[in-house]
């Protein structure tokens, strides 16, 4: 596979289940449309790269409250979850994980605090750039 | 419906999105060129999903079929016979 492949950048903003889970299932399939996926993690979107940030994500605001129904529901549908979302991303190869540096300052985030399928810890000009150069951006 | 030589099936009914395509995907990477793969799926939205993606991976759907809620692929690896 000599030939470039097309590239998606998402900017991660938020952190709540409602929105991670359509971020790791468009990443989680983008490798099998023979894509890369580049995820660039920021403000509460930085909390799902925390160890155990993807296991207690939440519904947002008092929806809060129904975070184990929907999660039962998922399992009910066989539908993977955002955990399994992730090891899937991680496998392929084809998906990066970048976690904003400012959000780290900002909220005070250790890099030992990150899970380790992290690539690396980016600022806003190496994000541009990447996404200077992907097919198509989206910011969830 | 011809009878094609089916080389593996992959059942994944009952899987949601994005489950069947990646799963047909990781093993059709397996896979040699010419082989060919069955599908099942209950997954309404895989029907365009799995035209979308046989397009965008040089794979061969040869044949979709549904009934009782469960569509059927039919996809050869690789792209026409003429390699």
């Amino acid at each position: 596979m000599s030939e470039k492949k097309k590239k998606m950048a998402l900017i991660v903003h938020s952190g709540t289940m409602d929105k991670l889970i359509p971020v790791f299932i468009l990443a989680s399939t983008a490798p099998a449309m023979d894509l890369e996926a580049h995820l660039f993690f920021t403000f509460w979107g930085l909390n799902a790269l925390k160890k155990g940030g993807l296991e207690n994500a939440k519904l947002p605001g008092w929806m809060g409250l129904d975070t184990d129904m929907i999660k039962k529901r998922m399992e009910n549908i066989k539908a993977p979850t955002l955990q399994k979302l992730l090891q899937m991303c991680v496998e392929s190869g084809n998906v990066k994980l970048y976690a904003c540096s400012t959000t780290m300052e900002l909220m005070n985030i250790k890099k030992e605090e990150l899970i380790p399928e992290v690539d690396s810890i980016l600022g806003a000009a190496s994000f541009l750039d990447i996404a200077l150069d992907a097919d198509f951006s989206l910011f969830i | 419906m011809e009878d094609y030589p089916i080389d593996i099936i992959i059942d994944a009914k009952g899987l949601s999105c994005p489950m069947p395509i990646v799963k047909t995907n990781k093993i059709i990477k397996q896979m040699k060129n010419g082989e060919i793969l069955k599908v099942l799926s209950t997954d309404p939205g895989s029907k365009r999903d799995f035209e979308s993606w046989a397009k965008k991976t040089g794979n061969t759907l040869l044949e979709i079929s549904e009934s009782d809620d469960i569509f059927t692929y039919i996809i050869r690896k690789g792209g026409e016979l003429d390699e």
